[in-house]
């Protein structure tokens, strides 16, 4: 384990120094100089070299790259072109709502998906199997945003339940508030997510429900519920461990469009505004995290995976076998 | 069962996106109807607040999203397939630096990607089918990479080495035809993936522009009448909902098809 660890490890950090030149590549190959974004179309000589030299897009490339790794392993994301403040702040201050949507949602749908999967599986012959599955089906060929919109139009404009969008002014101060502002996103995203999940669970289980190791523990005299507890929950979590990485970071980004339509103050809306108003350093910023984000949490779910299943950390071959 | 499903959605979506290239209810322009009628007989799926016919613009959306989703998907498998291939023939650190490479492609999120290149290069049909079709493409590189080695380990492969077979026939008259059926599938889960990431890039206000219409921008239309209009928010769901259900149909079964152990599952 501990040399799968190191191995592992080498290669989470070598996808986070490639995520970086990525990122670092893909904004210089966008054609226009960034330091056009502080200025006015009628700006002198003079006003576009002081711009570039701000921005620092005056330096050979190889420069700026240096500088911008340097910036960053000091944790400076650089200053917004459009309002002027530090961009790590202003991202961990829309980490407060985008983060709390992301986990709650997350859990949540595990634990329905965890169920209903199971359900599905268990019955897979019976209507109710079938119906379950017909439904997630459905759910996964939805766009996410069509939730929205239509759980803004029951439950906020005709039942008056909860709010169409937006989140108090004063966060968490008032938890109460912030919940509720957070109800309709979340259960959007439960939804679309749920339905994701299920399908895996059902296969993990079928897989499980068939096997012969379980018809074994019960020929031994276990009861089903024991076996299935014993062996059979170890056993379906293993590939589901890996899809679960997946939908939580796609959940994060998937967050950008339901912020859209509840017009919430996350990182989502930051990206938006900032693409629409072309400021380079925010978007870098906002990419770096939530590209950090994903690469962590898919090494996360190989370590955990490798715990959960002993057959997996005897095998000698690389991190992604 | 899945596959007919999945071929009579898909042949229904084509028929009106077909249909709208000849014949339309009335003019995309036409701003003749009442203003957020509900629907009859003039109006099928009603009007707009512009007065404006929702059927004519959810008929355009229907072919717009199956070009794009089209489009992006072969994007996706020639690049994929190539990249892949050529992936899976690398050894040492080379193999370690491409496959990481390949990791942060795909965890650098499609509709980032997408939103980034439409908001630079200004959004157009052509930037988001471009963005779609490469982001997508890692997805396919990393499937096909790992499909040829698993294929290259294999004896037939070794005994037509030795017999002299050349890598590019080896390429062709074995990885290729062992790995079609796979890609079949994926192929179809792709399109899918490509109308949905269209309809959220053009809710956002970066996908294809007017005047042509899109699903996703008609539902973020609606979204601001749905009280006082809720039928414009149906139609263009259900259609996205049609065309991936669709797919996603046709990818299952495709797949109990090629691997008959799985069809009493399902």
């Amino acid at each position: 384990m501990g040399s799968y660890l190191a191995r592992r490890a080498a290669f989470l950090l070598m996808s986070l120094v490639l995520a970086m030149l990525l990122i670092f590549v893909l904004l210089r190959l966008l054609p226009g100089d960034p330091a056009n974004a502080l200025l006015s179309v009628d700006a002198t000589p003079e006003q576009i070299e002081a711009a570039q030299q701000q921005v620092g897009s005056n330096l050979p490339v190889h420069e700026q790259l240096v500088r911008w790794v340097g910036d960053v392993m000091r944790l400076d994301l650089g200053t917004s072109f459009i309002s002027g403040t530090p961009v790590l702040p202003d991202i961990v201050s829309r980490l407060e709502v985008t983060l709390p949507l992301t986990l709650i949602s997350f859990v949540i749908s595990v634990m329905l998906a965890s169920g209903i999967g199971y359900v599905a599986a268990a019955r897979a012959h019976t209507r109710l199997g079938v119906a379950v599955t017909a439904v997630a089906q459905l759910g996964i060929a939805v766009p996410v945003f069509w939730i929205g919109l239509l759980l803004v139009w029951l439950f906020a404009l005709e039942l008056r339940l909860f709010p169409s969008g937006g989140f108090p002014r004063e966060g968490w101060a008032d938890p109460l508030a912030a919940l509720r502002s957070l109800f309709l996103p979340a259960t959007t995203i439960v939804i679309v997510m749920t339905a994701s999940l299920v399908r895996y669970v059902r296969s993990a289980t079928l897989d499980v429900l068939e096997s012969d190791y379980l018809r074994n523990a019960q020929a031994l005299g276990s009861g089903f519920g024991e076996a299935f507890l014993r062996h059979g929950v170890r056993n379906a979590s293993v590939p589901v461990i890996s899809i679960l990485g997946i939908e939580l970071a796609s959940t994060l980004l998937g967050a950008v469009v339901v912020e859209s339509v509840f017009t919430l103050p996350g990182l989502g809306s930051m990206l938006t505004k900032a693409i629409a108003q072309h400021d380079y350093p925010s978007i870098q910023g906002i990419l770096l995290v939530t590209t950090f984000f994903v690469l962590i949490v898919g090494f996360a779910a190989d370590v955990v995976q490798r715990l959960v299943d002993p057959r997996l950390r005897s095998s000698l071959s690389g991190a992604h076998a | 069962m899945s596959l007919v499903l999945g071929m009579v959605l898909l042949v229904a979506v084509g028929i009106v996106g077909l249909v709208s290239v000849f014949w339309l209810p009335y003019d995309l322009a036409d701003t003749t109807g009442g203003r957020l009628e509900p629907p009859g007989p003039d109006h099928w799926l009603g009007t707009d607040k512009l007065g404006r016919d929702t059927a004519s613009f959810v008929m355009v959306g229907t072919r717009i999203a199956l070009t794009v989703g089209l489009s992006s998907m072969a994007i996706a498998m020639a690049l994929g397939v190539i990249v892949g291939l050529l992936a899976a023939f690398a050894t040492g650190w080379v193999d370690d630096v491409q496959s990481s490479l390949l990791d942060v492609v795909i965890a650098f999120p499609t509709l980032l990607l997408a939103m980034l290149i439409g908001a630079m290069q200004g959004a157009s049909l052509t930037s988001a089918v471009v963005s779609i079709g490469l982001a997508a493409s890692a997805v396919v590189a990393r499937l096909t990479r790992i499909l040829a080695k698993g294929l290259l380990r294999r004896q037939f492969v070794t005994a037509a080495r030795t017999s002299g077979t050349s890598w590019p026939r080896i390429v062709v008259i074995h990885l290729l035809p062992n790995m079609w059926p796979t890609l079949v599938v994926t192929a179809a889960l792709i399109f899918g993936t490509a109308v949905l990431a269209e309809a959220s890039l053009s809710y956002l206000g970066l996908g294809v522009p007017p005047p042509n219409s899109s699903l996703g921008r008609l539902l973020q239309g609606a979204q601001s009448t749905v009280l006082t209009a809720p039928w414009g928010a149906v139609a263009p769901g259900v259609v996205i909902m049609v065309i991936v259900l669709g797919a996603n149909s046709l990818a299952d079964g495709l797949r109990e098809r090629f691997d008959p152990t799985r069809r009493e599952r399902r």
